[in-house]
């Protein structure tokens, strides 16, 4: 009997402790009572309800009546924020970093528009859950590498197919050419960078030339069959973009290649985002005056020059804001996007404010990828991505106690907090 | 800048004739919030350094015509401490062999390294200046002081700090030397058997020596002088502390046995991120571990990492600590301590312990620095609100006593080393993901194998 017992026990503890999978999320309607929520459009609400329904934020008043069959979450001492929106990332594409056949986000070749990022997301990467528990719930993923790496997406963190969450924004990748070392390593002499700078802008131009006759062409023969055009998948990819049907995010750091690119999109008359930026201080009234939004990060990075103020990083999302400039926050990063909040925080710190900061990996990023009708803000009819914490969310000591995404109770759970319940205190342990 | 460079060439001019002294300064901090770490926080307090040395903490101290700072409203914590980094330094691997035990890191500091001024503007006074991963038993390291406006690299160093030795285990010295150059080790099989080697070849050596300086006259000439055999010697002798760049449990469990075998046991186990799962054998041993706040999943041996690694490792009793390895986190520690927060509960003396006497603690120096206690060094950093909230910033770093950077003092170029001729960009786009993982997981091996 003791012996069936302790195998019974032994098999427990197996499966107990060894089930390293995370716990479902549910699909339910949920009355968020007495919070503070903080709404970002329409300021701070204290004492509020939050009524979640059908994946959507169906109202928010005090004392909302509970509708039938509801799950009712007592708020009182916490906080309702928009879950925040990374403008820039490889989480999903990537899930191992230095395993190459692990990482999709960097296709072989100059012009590779077409190459999808949603068709590489892996809803089941492990850094999914990991990032969402700190109130991450959706994301740009964006392909990497040469002149127009290919086409980023706006994604969910919720869903079992790339499909599901998707969230409904597309843009092509643009590196613009550059004129600065491309990291540490870069052995490049002056003239060998200028030169290279100078053979990609000839590049873009022949294909934006090849591009403007494509365009031309496929408007002509438009309810025509295609049969006669050659197929030319980039051609395709890019042609939303000369039509100005969906944006090119432009990768650009220094400042003069930032004011190269502002001409250049100025003359091709397309809709463009700038990304990474990290010298935008330096030409932010230009930046503003263009009236290009901008997707920047990650704060928490050294400054470009040696000679340059050690906190400038800190400070470049803050000056771009106060010149005018819509900026959104981006990682950069793949597995840690869940640093984002902390990204914020310290643009905060550094003369952005607390509120602008929120603004950053809310509502701007919302509007800049044009779904602020739909995310980004506490708003009745909204898509209910928020979470409840028990503070505020830019500092370590608070934690996120309930999060939603399109509706979806998701289990604030990920393959770190299972380690830690596992491991915290081993059984066996030393002498067992 | 002219001035600068003036203090350049003034500095330089003294150098040459004076012998080298380490500058020491004193200092009196007004009415700050005094985080102590061992006797814990004493609002509206003041710290006074006299020649370097905390020599009074209390109230009310008063003191003519010495330099003060008012830290009214401010928190006045103990200088950070970064048990591993690479910062202030010219190379980091001298990846040729499996064993280099050889080398110093001591040998390539470079005071003119601007990531030392951008330390210390994140509040960190001293760091573990370490060789890098390429090795089984890489080079001995360095434990400097941020004196950053001193030239002579020897005022980098702190004097009598102990020795310390960067070992390491898994997938860089297999890369380096199984892959890379087609000898052991290719596996953590032959990752142990160098350390057995090490060790084994070294008690020979001993022995020999011993043998001859017992009897010179019996030996017709003595042993051959081994530079390497000195080194591992030394490790057998507890001269020097082991800092081992390790991941998985079963290496770390594999390095504790061969230490045993050997009767070693000085250790502390860097990045050590799988140390939560053997907590208990650490805590047993007496080794101790410095970890990341959050890095992980950079390559295989990490992805079954978790962000709470410091804190089941602090309740399970191992002297843990936050580290950098990273010219980037060096700048804001206190951040990644206070990470632990959030992934964990740590209180707030337990958190900023990590970046602070633990370190000090794992390098050997907790006598001097690590916490404001009377006589110990005047290594302190003063943030504007909590060093544990996001929005604090540090506003005055300390060391010996001698202001090293001040965020009113701070100009727009701090570097000592221009070059009035230099045509090239400094700018470096640091957005490029391949730059992030060599900083990362492979940041020694293309150092070593760019």
């Amino acid at each position: 009997m003791t012996k069936k017992l302790s195998i019974y026990i032994f098999l427990f503890l197996v499966y107990s402790s060894h089930g390293q999978q995370i716990a479902k999320s549910t699909y339910e309607t949920v009355l968020l009572k007495n919070a503070t929520v903080h709404t970002i459009t329409n300021g701070t609400m204290n004492a509020t309800d939050v009524l979640i329904r059908d994946g959507m934020i169906a109202d928010i008043g005090s004392n909302l009546t509970s509708p039938a069959g509801a799950k009712i979450v007592d708020c009182t001492d916490h906080h309702i924020y928009p879950g925040f929106i990374d403008g820039g990332t490889t989480l999903a594409l990537s899930e191992v970093g230095s395993v190459s056949l692990t990482n999709d986000y960097n296709e072989i070749g100059d012009l590779i528009p077409h190459m999808d990022a949603l068709t590489a997301v892996n809803p089941n990467a492990v850094a999914i859950p990991v990032t969402r528990v700190n109130g991450v719930t959706s994301v740009i993923v964006h392909p990497m590498g040469g002149l127009f790496p290919g086409t980023a997406s706006l994604i969910d963190l919720t869903g079992y197919t790339p499909n599901q969450m998707d969230a409904g924004f597309r843009a092509v990748v643009m590196n613009f050419p550059a004129s600065g070392k491309r990291g540490r390593w870069d052995r490049r002499s002056e003239e060998d960078i200028k030169k290279e700078q100078e053979k990609a802008t000839k590049k873009i131009d022949k294909i934006w030339e090849e591009l403007t006759l494509y365009h031309k062409i496929d408007s002509a023969s438009t309810g025509q069959s295609k049969s006669s055009m050659k197929y030319q998948p980039e051609m395709d990819a890019l042609l939303p973009v000369v039509r100005g049907k969906i944006p090119l995010m432009i990768n650009v750091n220094k400042d003069k290649d930032i004011e190269s690119a502002l001409a250049w999109i100025e003359k091709k008359g397309i809709k463009a985002i700038l990304c990474g930026v990290s010298e935008g201080y330096k030409v932010a009234d230009k930046i503003a005056k263009a009236g290009i939004p901008v997707v920047t990060g990650p704060v928490l990075s050294t400054p470009g020059r040696e000679e340059d103020k050690y906190d400038i990083a800190y400070r470049n999302a803050g000056i771009m804001a106060q010149a005018g400039v819509k900026v959104a926050l981006r990682t950069n990063d793949s597995e840690n996007v869940r640093n984002l909040p902390f990204n914020a925080g310290f643009a905060a710190t550094y003369g952005m404010g607390i509120e602008e900061a929120l603004k950053s990996i809310t509502i701007n990023p919302a509007e800049i990828f044009g779904v602020a009708d739909k995310y980004g803000s506490i708003e009745k009819g909204k898509v209910a991505n928020l979470f409840v914490a028990t503070g505020d969310p830019f500092e370590m000591k608070t934690n996120i106690t309930h999060l939603f995404i399109k509706g979806w109770t998701i289990p604030i759970e990920s393959r770190h907090t299972l380690l830690y319940n596992e491991f915290l205190n081993r059984s066996p342990g030393l002498n067992d | 800048m002219k001035n600068i460079i003036l203090l350049f060439i003034f500095s330089f001019t003294l150098a040459t004739i004076l012998p080298a002294q380490i500058e020491k300064g004193d200092v009196l901090i007004k009415n700050g919030t005094v985080i102590t770490i061992t006797d814990g926080v004493k609002e509206n307090s003041d710290v006074l350094i006299r020649d370097g040395i905390i020599r009074r903490i209390g109230k009310n101290i008063s003191v003519e015509g010495i330099h003060t700072i008012d830290a009214t409203g401010q928190f006045v914590m103990p200088g950070i401490i970064d048990a591993h980094s690479h910062i202030g330094i010219d190379v980091v691997n001298e990846g040729t062999d499996p064993n280099t035990s050889d080398v110093f890191v001591g040998d390539a500091i470079n005071p003119f390294a601007i990531s030392i001024y951008r330390a210390l503007a994140g509040g960190v006074t001293a760091s573990h200046a370490m060789h890098g991963s390429a090795n089984a038993v890489g080079g001995q390291c360095e434990t400097i002081k941020h004196r950053f406006g001193s030239i002579d690299p020897e005022d980098m160093k702190m004097a009598g700090a102990p020795r310390t030795i960067k070992f390491a285990l898994g997938e860089n010295p297999m890369r380096v030397h199984g892959e890379g150059r087609r000898i052991v080790p290719r596996t953590r099989m032959g990752v142990e058997q160098i350390f057995r080697e090490g060790f084994a070849k070294a008690q020979d050596y001993m022995a020999e020596w011993d043998r001859y300086n017992t009897d010179p006259d019996g030996a017709k000439e003595p042993p051959k002088f081994d530079m390497k055999m000195e080194t591992m010697a030394d490790i057998l002798r507890g001269e020097i502390i082991i800092h081992c760049h390790s991941y998985r449990a079963d290496e770390i469990l594999m390095l504790l046995d061969v230490l045993e075998d050997y009767g070693v046991s000085k250790i502390c186990f860097q990045h050590v991120n799988e140390g939560f799962k053997v907590a208990p054998e650490l805590a047993a041993f007496g080794a101790s571990a410095s970890v990341f706040a959050d890095w992980w999943a950079y390559k295989f041996e990490v992805y079954y990492s978790t962000a709470y690694n410091a804190a089941i490792l602090t309740r399970n009793n191992v002297v843990t600590s936050i580290n950098s390895d990273s010219g980037e986190l060096i700048r804001h520690l206190y951040h990644e301590a206070a990470k632990t927060q959030r992934y964990g509960d740590l209180s707030d003396n337990e958190a900023l312990r990590l970046i602070t006497l633990n370190p000090a603690i794992q390098l050997g120096i907790d006598d001097r620095v690590g916490s404001l206690e009377i006589g110990k060094d005047g290594d302190i950093a003063i943030f504007s609100k909590h060093p544990l909230s996001i929005y604090a910033v540090p506003q005055v770093t300390i060391v010996d006593g001698v202001v090293r950077f001040d965020i009113n003092g701070d100009t727009e170029d701090m570097r000592m080393d221009v070059d009035p001729e230099a045509k090239i960009s400094t700018f470096v786009d640091h957005s490029y993901s391949e730059e992030d993982r060599c900083m990362q997981g492979l940041f020694e091996f293309f150092i070593d194998r760019k």
